[in-house]
């Protein structure tokens, strides 16, 4: 029977035959025509992807620059300077989530989403960053979406737009963050607003860490509403930041009871060691 | 079978008005944000349309002519459509059933049907040899494939050596 195959030497099995077969294939068939097409649409969608994760990348790197930077406004005299660079470099994270639009125009933004979702998260971390240095206050999903509607700026954009689409093709492109990478972007910030708050102590800054407390506990209110109802994510989330709201809140305590007895300028020392203590947990 | 297939047609009149209801659950331009929803409906759906139509025809039914069985649209832009990675993992699991009927139908007594099966599976391997596949489900589920094209080769094997296909197709073939 058909159970002594197996152990029949591989010589004899019929190499020769299949590739006969397969030689006969008829490469313009049907079948094959197809495939050809479906070949190309899928490379298509795949380079498509890619440039959109490349993209991504990009917008989180110069995000994540754009915080080290913000950061800097703290100790630093020339605050405005820094806050002026910062709006340069977050125009140049825009003009890559123009890029971005423009690849998404006529797609299903969701078939993607997870290309761009990291890069965006990163954004919404840096733009809010630098909102709340400028206004002490939280900027809005809108606020953020209104400054991702972009229009063709130069010549060269509008032929070649022109060239590629219909008449009634308008020339704006936009792109508007989901509310869940959004909350995932603020659930960030609090991690880089627990950080400010101890380097403005160590700063001498004896206000701010107050200021952050009452801030950051809006926003973990703000969250716990959402609770489990949310995505897996933000779940995941709202843990970090019941540790930075509580690390914050042991600052403005250690502040409260010792800042009294000690000279401001040993304060630094104390946050210092602190701080040290922090940073390890957190795996610097 | 071909009385096997009508029916079969007739169960697909079911699937198209729960299409057309399901259609109307979300905003058409979402389809992907949902997609996981009814993927693998989707995909099993078009496996047996694919295994209907080749029923009938012997041949490899179309993405239009899936989508028009499924009463859903064959294009994105025109709303709830088919993916084409989903038509891809239907056709697969059409090869794996097509294995199953070469060794059956041998069993049964028809020696021709696996020839006819073996040269059809041969050029949807062909086929698929020339996409690009990224390594997600699609990719393991088209790994699959080659199992499948053994198990056929190794039953047309069996029947040549013993001169049964030759019994079938009139003295033509068998050759070693």
């Amino acid at each position: 029977g058909s159970g002594g195959f197996r152990k029949r030497k591989h010589d004899n099995f019929p190499h020769g035959q299949r590739r006969e077969e397969k030689e006969n294939v008829n490469p313009s068939s049907a079948v094959m025509t197809s495939f050809k097409s479906f070949q190309l649409e899928l490379d298509t969608r795949h380079d498509k992807y890619e440039r959109l994760v490349k993209l991504s990348r990009d917008i989180t790197i110069e995000s994540k620059r754009t915080i080290f930077l913000l950061h800097r406004f703290t100790s630093a005299p020339n605050g405005e300077e820094i806050l002026n660079e910062s709006e340069v470099k977050l125009d140049a994270v825009r003009r890559k989530i123009k890029q971005v639009a423009q690849e998404l125009i006529g797609e299903d933004m969701y078939q993607f989403h997870r290309a761009i979702s990291p890069g965006l998260q990163e954004y919404v971390e840096a733009v809010s960053f630098q909102y709340f240095i400028k206004t002490r206050s939280l900027i809005s999903v809108e606020e953020i979406n209104k400054q991702l509607v972009f229009t063709a700026e130069d010549r060269e954009e509008t032929t070649n737009v022109i060239s590629n689409s219909h008449d009634k093709q308008p020339h704006t492109w936009s792109l508007k963050v989901t509310p869940v990478d959004y909350l995932l972007g603020v659930a960030d910030l609090t991690g880089e607003l627990m950080r400010l708050c101890i380097s403005s102590v160590g700063n001498g800054d004896i206000d701010t860490p107050f200021e952050l407390s009452q801030f950051l506990r809006q926003i973990y209110d703000g969250f716990t509403f959402i609770g489990n109802t949310g995505p897996y994510e933000v779940s995941k989330k709202l843990y970090t930041l019941k540790q930075s709201l509580a690390k914050v809140e042991n600052a403005c305590y250690t502040l409260k009871v010792r800042g009294s007895e000690i000279p401001k300028h040993m304060l630094a020392d104390v946050f210092s060691t602190k701080t040290e203590l922090i940073d390890q947990e957190e795996g610097l | 079978v071909p009385k096997k297939c009508q029916k079969a047609r007739e169960h697909f009149a079911t699937v198209r008005t729960q299409m057309e209801s399901l259609k109307t659950k979300f905003p058409t331009d979402q389809y992907y944000r949902f997609h996981e929803h009814w993927r693998f409906v989707l995909q099993r759906l078009v496996f047996l349309a694919a295994f209907v139509v080749y029923l009938e025809s012997e041949t490899l039914v179309t993405r239009e002519a899936v989508a028009e069985i499924l009463g859903i649209e064959a294009d994105r832009e025109r709303g709830f459509h088919l993916d084409i990675e989903d038509y891809l993992s239907g056709v697969l699991t059409l090869a794996s059933e097509l294995a199953r009927l070469a060794v059956n139908s041998v069993t049964a007594g028809d020696y021709s049907r696996p020839l006819r099966i073996s040269t059809f599976i041969n050029e949807l391997d062909s086929g698929f040899r020339l996409l690009n596949l990224k390594n997600d489900s699609l990719r393991k589920r088209y790994d699959g494939l080659k199992y499948d094209v053994k198990k056929i080769e190794e039953v047309v094997y069996d029947l040549s050596i013993r001169g049964l296909n030759k019994e079938a197709t009139g003295g033509v073939g068998g050759e070693k």
